[in-house]
């Protein structure tokens, strides 16, 4: 009887965390938040690869809203919609973009120096 | 991490904390000189989230070994009972405490009826090791790598003069590390006559340390067995990394930059 649930235990996945730290080719889709730099002490965040269902629009405005800061829904031709911050905003934006359940911190690469 | 400086502090995110050379550590006995006013309880956790936060072994140079050793002696002196299971209870007697442990009381849990920690045994474990089969006990730190040296150039660019060496002491092609720090970067830049990388906009060498940092954990590192003694190829269009130590191999993300913000000419966005 006890043998049975010896089994349970099997449900565990010993290969989980090699998959997590995988960073081969591509095979997650990643949002790609970066920095650049502008003149001067400026810079701008930008967030690259989010889910085409959500809302940008939506999402930029609780940015913004939250980071008081502006921005725009940039549209490119390769990449889709891109969001546009200004300054150096890429923790916060992770930090709001795992916080809201958008995109898995897995799922996060903060790019930049 | 509660316990450490202000640049740490304000640093929540690992992979873009500000590298700063002489926090960096290799192995965990080893211990800064600025923590000795400190309490002592504070250092296992020190050393531990220091080791959690980078994966990587290959240090950027300018820390001499002997002087941490030494550091390290005068801290095991005021504390012996302490500092991560390196602990020589006649180290003051011995002055390097190297030699110490052919003493009659060699551990720090001898006499006592307390069970080992993980971190002493670990330690003991290692010292024989070192004694022994010194090529085993992970001093295997050939590739150390030397700072950044960075220059400014007008107000705008900025110079990366020991680019070179550095891409040659990880064996990668200046081509393939210049994208990546680019990329990384969101700039533009290009080799000049001298074969110093010059950029685009402003940077400090820890932000170049950072990027570098983290090239080497993407495209140098083996995941393995962490020697940097690898490989990188391009097989039909995919990038592979194999291991010359152990013969792993892995593929590796292609240099993308992703979207690049057109900045500059008082226009931020559109
Ligand atoms: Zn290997």
């Amino acid at each position: 009887m006890s043998e049975l649930d010896i089994q349970i235990p099997t449900t565990y996945d010993p290969f989980a965390d090699g998959n997590a730290e995988d960073s081969g080719a591509g095979s997650k889709e990643y949002v790609h938040i970066r920095i650049q730099q502008r003149n001067g002490r400026k810079s701008l965040t930008t967030v690259q690869g989010l889910k085409k269902e959500f809302s940008y629009s939506k999402i930029l405005k609780d940015l913004k809203k939250e980071f008081c800061c502006n921005g725009t829904v940039v549209q490119d031709p390769e990449l889709g919609q891109v969001i546009q911050l200004q300054g150096d905003q890429r923790k916060n934006v992770s930090a709001f973009l795992t916080q809201a359940g958008i995109v898995k911190k897995d799922n996060i690469k903060i790019h930049g120096f | 991490m509660a316990d450490d400086n202000v640049d740490d502090v304000k640093e929540e995110v690992p992979e873009i904390a500000p590298f700063d050379p002489t926090k960096k550590k290799k192995k965990k006995k080893v211990v800064i000189q600025e923590t000795e006013d400190d309490s002592v309880d504070k250092v296992p956790e020190k050393t531990e989230s220091l080791s959690a936060s980078d994966g990587l072994e290959i240090p950027f140079a300018g820390l001499k070994k002997k002087k941490k050793k030494q550091v390290e002696t005068s801290f095991l002196n005021e504390e012996s009972a302490e500092a991560g299971g390196e602990v020589d209870d006649h180290a003051d007697e011995d002055g390097e405490g190297e030699e110490a442990g052919q003493q009659q009381q060699r551990y720090p849990w001898d006499g006592t009826e307390r069970d080992y920690t993980y971190e002493e045994l670990l330690g003991r474990v290692f010292n024989i090791l070192r004694e022994n089969n010194p090529e085993l006990a992970g001093d295997r730190r050939r590739t150390v790598m030397r700072p950044p040296q960075v220059l400014r150039e007008g107000t705008k660019k900025t110079v990366f003069a020991n680019f070179m060496d550095l891409c040659k002491s990880m064996h990668r092609q200046a081509d393939h590390v210049m994208a990546f720090l680019l990329a990384e970067m969101g700039t533009s830049g290009s080799l000049d006559g001298q074969q110093r990388l010059v950029v685009k906009g402003r940077f400090a060498p820890k932000n170049f340390e950072g990027i570098l940092r983290r090239y080497i954990n993407e495209y140098v590192i083996c995941l393995g067995c962490k020697s940097p003694d690898t490989i990188l190829s391009k097989e039909n269009r995919l990038f592979f990394l194999r291991c010359e130590k152990c013969g792993s191999g892995r593929s590796v993300a292609p240099i993308k930059a992703g979207f690049v913000a057109r900045v500059g000419r008082r226009n931020t966005g559109t």
